[in-house]
């Protein structure tokens, strides 16, 4: 008797939503468990960190500008997974397309006008796309796997950005501080759109993930990416130039982290040490979570950005120190990592006579 | 120069580079058979707060490093279960290991920060361990001397023994392994409990004799490094320590260069080049025909047998 | 038509479910909420720690008249403001913002919460409800370079510093020109290690400070990794932010302390007593923001005197270590004879006085 995992015919639809839920109840009710062990109020520890952002108007703009970042990076993201391209460097990216800006800026900071602003969101994109061209090129040229090339890249942007910041792109007014001069006015978009407190970059993310979404499902070259990443052999028997997807795919990515990187230097109005906050990391397992798909890694991208910002609503409301809340995303993140199983394969009981499906 | 000098540089050398060596080649085995663990920082954390805690409850310190090395086993048991019984996606569990194991560590650690851990002496005698020459052979810690049998043990299990061969040949082609009939999942789990045995030791390394005490997050991405020394050394045991060493006489060099007053190049510089390297050596290596040195075919791939 | 109401009754829950977050109306039997938000953990036994130590000291002092909070790994980029802005919306009428890093940040909360009192440690801008404040960590660095010029031999004493801002660059330049005070000839050598903390690192350089020569090594990092090395070698440290002497009880010379405590209380009772302002603190041994801690009976009496006589003349306002002549690594005269160096110079000093040996 032993229990083996089936491939299903077709994936599960109600798995599909019902994993996730389940899996984020499966830990709520451990992590009452788990603080009531630790000494804290329990169930109110988990409803400040779960329920809390979800319901508290004020706090939907914290989790909106969290989870801004995390969309946007986890679209593009989902282009390269689907083609099984593994863009783990997007945090790289993401640097580099803000370090991108960051210099339009310098060199804008005593202009004015309209254009600055879309100058220095194309140009983020186009330093993040720029940055991803190198393993792209490294894939193709050389065969070189896009994981470990864009993984080893993360660390020269972080020196990279390192150097920029403690040298050439100081701020002159900064008390030799490692840091950049502040964006100028016209440099920064508006903090809230209208009087939604929402932050412009949910309005980006919303738009990219509607426009991801014709891209996937309507376009031939959305088409290319799937069938290269199921049925490679087939595609370029169709004529799907793998190449050409490779580079595709990074180079989006790459222009989606460099964007998401450029929003963010908006939002804190300038570059220092601590800008690098790993969202090009977390951005993967969001892609991952919402299963590659536009309006999955949009729900994703929310549902890790209230784990944050529920962690923080925990420490200041209940106390939990910051360690806990950070224990407790994890296991979100394996719960739902392990019941994402249960979507694409059956669970088994396999005796040598007979088969009882479980 | 005296030879002095040079000794104390050295000292500093080895100090550096041995966790990083051990990390590295813990991982190693991993990955040689198929599998990426990005959880290494995770399981080094935990590994260095169990095996200070421990050390520290039991006024022990070899106790210590066997808790360390368990607790290893027992964090990346975590990402097995889920990356071969589950299927999950290994880059995703294994940054997620990352994720748990800072946090884990720093809630055991709440206890312990402030203590200063038991002094552990090199398992030599004085006389040879503080000896002004020999002690640059006889004065170093418990950990040095197993780090530098680790890789050559690793080196030759790899190269020279079955069981050596098969982790290859499964980490190369898990079907074909398969077929023949050796047991895929079994051996990647205990080569991930190895790899996680080993991150624990590098952990307790840092907490018991590099900096002997406890305090957040204290490896300070030396896990990522040890990624980058895999990488670097093409998947070879040999390469492996002598990228270690590299690593570890750039990171001293520019604290000496630092010290005498000299900036050949701004530090970010010296800091990148491990991994530029690093990158170049992959683009070398897969550009030439062959397959040694390269990566292990399945690396990453999930292993799910058909019925 | 759905939506609209669903959204309504959304608010309605949302409302309910907020009170936590939301402060109650302040009355005057309720004790003041004073914030706190730290960079580090409150178990780094460095910066952190002695901040929370000086909390537990406020609230020890005015007991029942005051409620604190705190959190803990604050990152210095835009997640900082939904932190304050918390702080600020669960009742905290005054919060301290403990890094450089959040200067922005707290300037932006300040902006939409004018009733709440804010204070940015080591920060230079403020506003009406922003005031900053710093410790004159530099004259503790006079202290201790002083000592280290008596117990020297080798006439080369080390520096482990971070990274080169003013708060440095004026620690080991005070460090260095008191030990000069003592042997003119002396040679301090530096390494920035581009961190506030990684005691691998931190080892590692003061190892090779040690094997250049240095045997006596102050630090300017966090932890005290560098004490640690400094006892197997049988050189001499000192202690930073923090009395370390139980991590190396045979090199621990003495420590600087950070003493957070006395700012923390005076400023609660401005607030409760109505006459909080926003302006600049940057107070020293005098107002007992800096202590030196007990010294190590190693140090022979007549260095003990000497050091004693450093802390005094910053008590009794006759010694200030930034006392000119001071020249700079070029040898160029940068103080005049007799001239003292304002807070101002040193609040944006960039460069090292001679005797120095970095890059």
């Amino acid at each position: 008797m032993r229990l083996v995992l089936e491939k299903r015919l077709e994936q599960s639809q109600l798995m599909l939503i019902m994993t996730p839920i389940l899996s984020v109840v499966g830990v709520m009710i451990i992590g009452v468990i788990l603080f009531d062990a630790l000494g804290f109020d329990g169930f109110d520890a988990v409803w400040q960190l779960f329920i809390t952002p979800v319901i508290d108007s004020y706090k939907w703009r914290d989790v909106a500008t969290k989870a801004a970042p995390l969309i946007l990076i986890g679209l593009g993201l989902s282009i390269g997974n689907r083609a099984k391209i593994w863009n783990i460097g997007a945090e790289g990216q993401y640097i580099v397309g803000a370090l991108a800006a960051a210099g339009i800026a310098v060199l804008t900071k005593d202009l004015t006008g309209f254009w600055i602003i879309p100058l220095m969101l194309l140009g983020g994109m186009a330093g993040g796309a720029a940055y991803a061209a190198v393993p792209a090129g490294l894939k193709t040229r050389y065969g070189v796997s896009e994981v470990l090339s864009s993984l080893m890249l993360v660390y020269v942007s972080l020196q990279l950005l390192s150097y920029l910041i403690t040298g050439p792109w100081k701020d002159p007014n900064g008390m030799n501080f490692p840091q950049t001069a502040q964006l100028t006015d016209a440099q920064l978009l508006p903090r809230e759109l209208g009087d939604t407190g929402l932050p412009p970059g949910l309005l980006f993310a919303l738009v990219a993930m509607i426009i991801f979404a014709v891209i996937v499902d309507r376009t031939v070259f959305g088409f290319s990416i799937r069938a290269i990443g199921e049925a490679p052999q087939a595609a370029r028997f169709g004529g799907f130039k793998s190449n050409q997807i490779v580079w595709s795919a990074l180079m989006i990515s790459g222009a989606m982290a460099g964007l998401a990187g450029t929003l963010e230097v908006m939002q804190l109005t300038r570059l220092n040490l601590g800008f690098p906050s790993g969202y090009g990391f977390t951005a993967i397992i969001v892609s991952l979570l919402g299963r590659s798909h536009p309006i999955g890694v949009f729900i994703a991208g929310i549902v890790l950005a209230v784990t944050y910002v529920g962690g923080q609503v925990a420490q200041t409301v209940v106390h939990v120190p910051n360690a806990t809340a950070g224990l407790f995303q994890a296991l979100i993140l394996f719960a739902i990592l392990a019941s994402d199983i249960f979507v694409r394969y059956k669970m088994k009981i396999k005796t040598n006579k007979t088969e009882v499906q479980s | 120069m005296t030879w002095t000098f040079l000794i104390d540089a050295l000292v500093t050398v080895i100090g550096i580079t041995t966790p990083i060596l051990l990390a590295a080649s813990g991982e190693l085995v991993v990955e040689k058979s198929g599998v990426i663990n990005l959880g290494i920082e995770g399981m080094m954390l935990v590994g260095a707060i169990t095996g200070f805690a421990v050390a520290f409850e039991f006024s022990n310190p070899w106790i210590g490093i066997g808790a360390a090395a368990l607790a290893g086993v027992a964090t990346s048991m975590i990402f097995a279960v889920l990356v071969l019984s589950l299927g999950t996606n290994q880059v995703a569990t294994g940054l997620a290991l990352t994720i748990f194991g800072i946090g884990l560590s720093s809630l055991i650690g709440t206890n312990y920060t402030g203590f200063a851990a038991l002094p552990f002496d090199p398992p030599f005698p004085d006389a040879l361990a503080q000896h002004p020459i020999w002690r640059v052979i006889f004065g170093h810690s418990v950990f040095v001397y197993f780090a530098f049998f680790l890789v050559f043990a690793i080196g030759w299990f790899l190269s020279s023994t079955r069981a050596g061969l098969v982790l290859r040949a499964v980490g190369e082609n898990d079907f074909s392994a398969h077929s023949i009939g050796y047991p895929v999942v079994a051996i990647r789990y205990a080569a991930i409990a190895f790899g996680g045995a080993i991150a624990g030791i590098a952990g307790a390394n840092f907490s018991m004799v590099i900096t002997p005490m406890w305090a957040e997050q204290m490896t300070a991405g030396r896990g990522w490094i040890a990624l980058a020394l895999v990488v670097f050394a093409g998947w070879r045991a040999g390469r492996l320590l002598a990228g270690a060493y590299f690593f570890g006489v750039l990171m001293t060099l520019e604290l000496y260069a630092k010290a005498s007053g000299y900036a050949i190049m701004p530090s970010q510089f010296w800091a990148a080049m491990p991994y530029l390297i690093a990158v170049a050596v992959l683009a070398f290596i897969s550009s030439r025909d062959g397959r040694s040195g390269k990566e292990p075919a399945c690396l990453g791939k999930p292993f799910i047998p058909n019925g | 038509m759905t939506n609209f109401s669903r959204r309504d009754v959304m608010k309605a829950v949302a409302a309910a479910s907020a009170l936590p977050l939301l402060g109650q109306s302040a009355s005057a039997a309720d004790p003041l909420k004073i914030g706190f938000i730290f960079l580090g953990p409150v178990g780094d036994y460095g910066w952190t720690w002695a901040h929370n130590k000086g909390r537990l000291e406020l609230e020890k002092a005015l007991g029942d008249k005051v409620k604190t909070t705190y959190v803990e790994n604050v990152k210095e980029d835009a997640s900082a403001i939904p932190i304050l802005r918390d702080l600020a919306r669960q009742g905290n009428k005054l919060i301290f913002a403990t890094s450089f890093g959040y200067m922005d940040q707290v300037l932006e909360v300040a902006k939409e919460f004018p009733d709440v009192k804010f204070e940015h440690c080591t920060g230079f801008k403020r506003a009406p409800n922003v005031a900053t404040y710093n410790s004159r960590f530099h004259e503790g660095r006079a202290v201790t370079g002083t000592i280290a010029g008596h117990m020297s031999k080798s006439g080369v004493i080390g520096y482990l510093g971070s990274f080169k801002i003013p708060e440095v660059v004026m620690g080991v330049n005070a460090f260095t020109l008191a030990a000069q005070a003592v042997n003119p000839k002396i040679q301090t050598k530096l390494v920035m290690i581009d961190t506030w903390f990684d005691p691998a690192k931190e080892t590692a350089a003061t190892q090779t400070l040690a094997n250049l020569g240095c045997d006596v090594i102050a630090t300017h990092t966090d932890s005290p990794a560098p004490l640690q090395f400094c006892q197997q070698k049988g050189i001499y440290g000192f202690g930073q932010g923090a009395d370390m002497s139980k991590f190396a009880p045979k090199a621990h010379l003495t420590a600087i302390e950070d003493i957070w405590g006395p700012h923390y209380i005076a400023r609660a009772k401005a607030m409760l007593d109505g006459s909080w302002k926003s302006e600049d603190f940057w107070e020293g041994i005098k107002e007992g923001d800096v202590v030196i801690s007990p010294y190590n009976p190693i140090v022979p009496k007549n260095v003990q005197e000497a050091a004693n006589k450093i802390i005094d003349g910053y008590k009794n306002g006759t010694y200030d270590v930034f006392k000119g002549p001071i020249f700079d690594q070029n040898g160029a005269e940068k103080v005049p004879a007799g001239k003292v160096m304002s807070l101002g110079e040193l609040a944006t000093i960039d460069w090292y006085v001679k005797g120095i040996q970095s890059a």
